[in-house]
């Protein structure tokens, strides 16, 4: 079996795991900027977390022959400081034309607030102004679907932005449909307690289909499982899904909406 | 896909586990004397919706039942999610 992680916080991984994602099948890990467990206290902590991201990673997976790539941003929960996250934005457009970097995320909402709202927006203008495919969080809990509608409404004021451009992370079953209807890539997450189990997973496969869906273990420094991705594999299998079908959800369909970026190139 | 009765087979005992927790759960927040905890009766709430015999979706109405319903940004972020929204006054 071949995969992509198409959501993997590595920074916050040992270096085992990019081994055991290899012998896995993984073929390529893709990491979002997000919240480290901690508000970092100045814009040159950014700096040196996209330094990260853009050199240091990438150099960690080719050691087991894995390609890294990235997506920037100021995380949503970080984003509540208006005048701080437009500091570190400043800093973003210098690291696009890195190798690695796919887009802008993960953007969105934490605690749907006014200032996210407003960073998120000019967020989807950044990557407008840039051409830049673009990875949206969902808030976790009760937050998930007003913040949800909130992103949708957010994306669709804005004309520029194609939804076939746009994957909308971490739904779960009160919001595929929304994001889905509305002509978005879906992602889901695979988390214990929190978001979705494999078995539920599945279950929104066979309810709403594959088409512009994706998953992942946006495995990080919480309590959560790397391995997530080829452990619904094997839920799929029990379920009657055939490789073939495997292959297309999860290889071809991250391939299909990542490869809308030219340096997203992982070999067949 | 897998027969029906397989469906039942290989689910049944960790969906069994899983809501005695969740009995266990509501013994353990009456006994703290914390059974009016708004988080708690979310919980009694959905589960008496789940037993509605004409209930479908039962998955996405738990989550929805769960969610915050209201749709204006907040002037401000507040304290962290809680799982269960917790209504003003």
């Amino acid at each position: 079996m071949r995969y992509i992680e198409p959501h993997a916080h590595m920074v916050s991984r040992v270096t085992d795991d990019y081994e055991r994602l290899v012998l896995a099948g993984c073929r390529a890990v893709c990491e979002p900027a997000f919240w480290a467990g901690f508000d970092r206290s100045s814009p040159q902590g950014f700096y040196d977390y996209y330094l990260q991201l853009t050199e240091y990673e990438p150099r960690r997976a080719a050691k087991y022959h894995l390609p890294h790539f990235c997506w920037l941003c100021i995380n949503p929960k970080e984003a509540e400081d208006v005048g701080f996250a437009r500091e570190v934005m400043a800093l973003i457009p210098e690291f696009l034309p890195k190798d690695n970097v796919l887009g802008i995320g993960e953007i969105g909402l934490n605690k749907n607030t006014r200032s996210e709202l407003r960073i998120l927006e000019e967020h989807i203008d950044l990557a407008a102004q840039h051409d830049q495919l673009i990875l949206v969080h969902t808030p976790h809990l009760e937050d998930k679907l007003k913040g949800t509608r909130l992103i949708l409404s957010a994306l669709q004021s804005d004309s520029r932005i194609k939804p076939e451009r746009v994957i909308i992370d971490h739904v779960e079953e009160h919001t595929v449909r929304e994001v889905l209807d509305a002509g978005f890539w879906a992602g889901i997450t695979l988390y214990p307690v929190s978001k979705c189990t494999p078995a539920r997973a599945a279950d929104i496969l066979e309810m709403h289909g594959r088409e512009r869906l994706w998953v992942n273990s946006a495995c990080d420094w919480g309590p959560s499982d790397p391995l997530a991705v080829p452990k619904l594999a094997m839920e799929l299998r029990a379920r009657g899904f055939s490789e073939a079908e495997l292959d297309d959800f999860l290889f071809k369909n991250p391939c299909r909406f990542l490869s809308q970026c030219d340096k997203f190139n992982v070999t067949e | 896909m897998p027969a029906p009765d397989d469906i039942v087979d290989r689910g049944f005992l960790e969906a069994r586990g899983k809501l005695l927790e969740v009995a266990a759960f509501l013994d353990r927040a009456e006994r703290y004397g914390r059974a009016d905890d708004y988080r708690v009766a979310a919980l009694k709430q959905a589960m008496r919706e789940l037993c509605d015999a004409k209930q479908v979706g039962r998955a996405e109405a738990f989550l929805r039942a769960m969610s915050d319903p209201t749709s204006e940004p907040a002037p401000q972020a507040g304290k962290p999610a809680a799982g269960a929204w917790e209504p003003k006054g």
